[in-house]
């Protein structure tokens, strides 16, 4: 099963590599990964996908537990949660196609950021399945470059991921 | 009053008690090593290679408990140590190895010995730390020791770059640290502690099962106490030998992959299994499908991703095996309900039988010295009461079978990494740390040929070790997968050009023997042993064809065991 987790972890240099070195190093998979610094500059907060069996999951939360930097963590898919993940889609935007994509950008309640005469930028939020749609829904020759952050989650309610 | 890097790193290791430092010196470390030669309160011991120094340091936090020191240079001093570092890793053993690291400025330019130690450390520590401000340094190093002799212990690499050890601040050395996101867990869950007992008094079949943790943890006193109140049968893992008194009538031997039949035969058909410290290692579980298929499982690990990693348990306790263990023997001492004796009286019965098969049995009158004899004579010899380190191989497993350790960090080897050239440097540790024992190091002229450079050293330092060379001019363990498994094909396994390792001995400044009938072994041990100020290398030629039995093959389970 897909799982969404989050981890505060001390926000020093090497951080990130004892936790990617833990997934390379066990063999578990990444399907993204995001990390910034939270609001309190000591700490960053990094969102990890990844895929496994219940006993892999229950592996993986032990084993981060275990390094030293990370302060506390979360499996968001214990609960109810929301996901997000931000995407920036540059786009061939000509003739008649324009008007289409416009539609079609609002349909999937995205925005156009930057506009060339042939180009357009679109930038869309949503979990991971609505950006994969919006995807499916372009004409494959007309995308010229697409960024997607990975996942960030937060629990919903009055669950959440502090010290 | 400032002092320079280097000497509030020396003076750091004084304030925390630090006895020995292990070490090589090199570039990066010139200013620690200036530091250290002005003063006598940590005593520094030149090896002859870092592998050494880490494995000398790893022998001396195993038999004392203490941490073990180490002090490498950057880049191959670094490199050269990574071996050492991963065999503590492995088992646990609570190491601060330093290492230096070119100046700040050059980090990353590819400077001469430049080696990222962060990097490739960071897979075999449980921690790593890059000083990047002298104001740091007292701090981080108190911090290197809290976590590598808290929680589960493990390694822990300091890298220090050299401007660092030239720049001044003001020395304050914390008396202790905290960290917020580092809490290791000391007690048990009290309700899965009863959970614990009771499934363990209503136990018609039990078996307790024991590893490195009541070494590390200290737990042999209440785990000898709790299994001799419930008069259950008990086995260690490699790893937890002596946890244990070997000589009590309740202890099995060892079980796993070259373990006793009782332990692994009873570990099998048991209804009840009580695992304490230890990890479900594969050379322990064997095939996992059909590891202990009747069993209700209890297991206490102070690593919580120790608990139903390779095997699922039915009461998991996080926590020191020492006060778990306490603390069930409190909840037995006020428990009324009795044991089933009937059914525990046909257990033991069915234990003596599996026992009565001797599978440890040898060929006592050959005329080849039979490796299995050298061990036994050992343990006689030294009363059974001698530190034993070891090496890899058919030789490791012939002394965990056949030397029986009634004392917990008696037996110093590399269990987990599987490390050959560990023995003789580890021994030096051993020695060190306890200047009024014997130590013997059992070794085959496979693996002592890997750290042989440390006889040097131990002449230096004058540690009169006892090395018993079971030399059988093989590869011993791999001649045996070759002979079961290839058909014979004994591809690299034989020892060609093998030094005189007496002559070799003496041109180290040390005694030398060569033994070659079993009707010498004993009187050479005595010799050796009376040559109390000496290190004596014993050259014993054994029988090239004897193999380690009992076997669980691979992909076999405890009961499919190969005997004699």
């Amino acid at each position: 099963m897909r799982h969404i987790i989050s981890i505060l972890m001390e926000n020093e240099t090497g951080a990130l590599s004892r936790v990617a070195g833990l997934f390379s190093a066990r063999g578990y998979n990444i399907e993204s990964l995001t990390v910034a610094p939270t609001e309190d500059p000591s700490l960053s907060r990094m969102t990890l996908v990844t895929r496994g069996t219940d006993e892999i999951i229950e592996q993986i939360t032990k084993q981060l537990n275990k390094l030293i930097d990370v302060v506390k963590l979360m499996d968001m898919t214990e609960g109810p949660h929301i996901e997000r993940e931000m995407m920036l889609v540059k786009v061939k935007a000509e003739g008649d196609g324009r008007e289409e994509l416009k539609r079609l950008s609002d349909i999937f309640r995205g925005r156009i950021i930057d506009v060339t005469d042939r180009t357009y930028t679109i930038e869309l939020t949503g979990a991971g399945d609505k950006l994969d749609a919006f995807l499916l829904a372009l004409d494959p020759v007309a995308i010229i470059e697409v960024v997607r952050s990975g996942v960030s989650g937060i629990a919903r309610g009055e669950r959440a991921l502090r010290i | 009053m400032e002092l320079t890097g280097a000497e509030i790193f020396v003076r750091s290791l004084q304030d925390e008690g630090v006895e020995y430092i292990f070490g090589y010196p090199g570039g990066a470390v010139l200013h620690i090593y200036d530091a250290l030669h002005g003063q006598d309160k940590v005593k520094h011991i030149l090896t002859r290679h870092e592998q050494g120094a880490t494995h000398a340091a790893d022998g001396y936090a195993r038999s004392t408990g203490k941490p073990g020191v180490v002090i490498v240079t950057s880049g191959p001093g670094a490199t050269n140590a990574i071996t050492g570092i991963a065999t503590a890793y492995m088992d646990s053993i609570p190491l601060v190895v330093f290492t230096g690291q070119v100046p700040t400025h050059l980090i990353g330019n590819d400077a001469f010995q430049e080696a990222d130690n962060i990097g490739i450390t960071r897979p075999c520590v449980k921690h790593n730390f890059l000083v990047q401000d002298v104001a740091d340094l007292a701090e981080t190093v108190k911090k290197a020791f809290y976590v590598a002799t808290t929680g589960r212990p493990g390694p822990v690499v300091v890298d220090i770059p050299k401007d660092i050890t030239a720049q001044k601040t003001e020395y304050r050395y914390p008396d202790k640290v905290s960290m917020r996101s580092y809490n290791p867990v000391h007690v048990g869950h009290a309700g899965q502690i009863k959970r614990a007992v009771r499934l363990l008094q209503s136990a018609k079949r039990p078996m307790i099962y024991t590893g490195g943790g009541v070494i590390l943890g200290n737990a042999s006193g209440p785990l000898t106490e709790l299994a001799s109140r419930l008069n259950y049968p008990v086995t260690n893992t490699l790893m937890g030998l002596g946890g244990f008194p070997a000589t009590a009538p309740q202890f099995l031997g060892m079980l796993g992959m070259h373990g006793t039949y009782e332990a692994n035969m009873a570990m099998h058909h048991c209804d009840v299994l009580f695992a304490v410290g230890a990890r479900f290692d594969d050379r322990v579980t064997g095939n996992i499908e059909k590891f202990c298929p009747n069993a209700e499982i209890i297991h206490i690990d102070i690593d919580p991703s120790s608990i139903s990693k390779n095997v699922k348990v039915d009461v998991p306790i996080v926590g020191c095996v020492g006060n778990v263990l306490q603390a069930m023997l409190r909840l037995l001492e006020k428990s009324s309900s009795a044991p089933d004796t009937a059914a525990l009286d046909e257990w033991w019965q069915q234990i003596g039988e599996w026992r009565a098969m001797d599978c440890l049995k040898y060929d006592r009158d050959s005329e080849l010295i039979k490796p299995q004899f050298v061990v036994e004579s050992l343990y006689k010899v030294t009363g059974g009461d001698a530190f034993i380190t070891s090496d890899v191989g058919q030789h490791q497993m012939w002394a965990a079978q056949y030397y029986k350790f009634d004392k917990p960090r008696r037996w110093i080897n590399s269990g987990g990494l599987g490390t050959m050239g560990f023995g003789l440097p580890a021994a030096m540790g051993v020695q060190l740390g306890n200047p009024d024992n014997t130590v013997a190091c059992i070794t085959g002229e496979g693996s002592i040929q890997m750290c042989i450079q440390e006889l040097s050293t131990c002449l230096q330092y004058k540690l009169p070790i006892k090395v018993v060379n079971l030399n059988n001019r093989y590869l011993g363990m791999v001649r045996q997968w070759q002979e079961f498994f290839y058909q014979g094909r004994y591809a690299m396994s034989y020892m060609e050009s093998l030094p005189d390792f007496v002559k070799l001995a003496e041109s180290y400044g040390h005694v030398g023997m060569l033994i070659d009938k079993p009707g010498d072994v004993e009187g050479a041990l005595k010799e050796a042993m009376a040559l109390k100020d000496r290190l004596v290398f014993m050259d014993f030629i054994t029988d090239q064809s004897e193999n380690v039995y009992p076997m669980i093959p691979a992909g076999g389970g405890q009961n499919e065991m190969i005997l004699v």
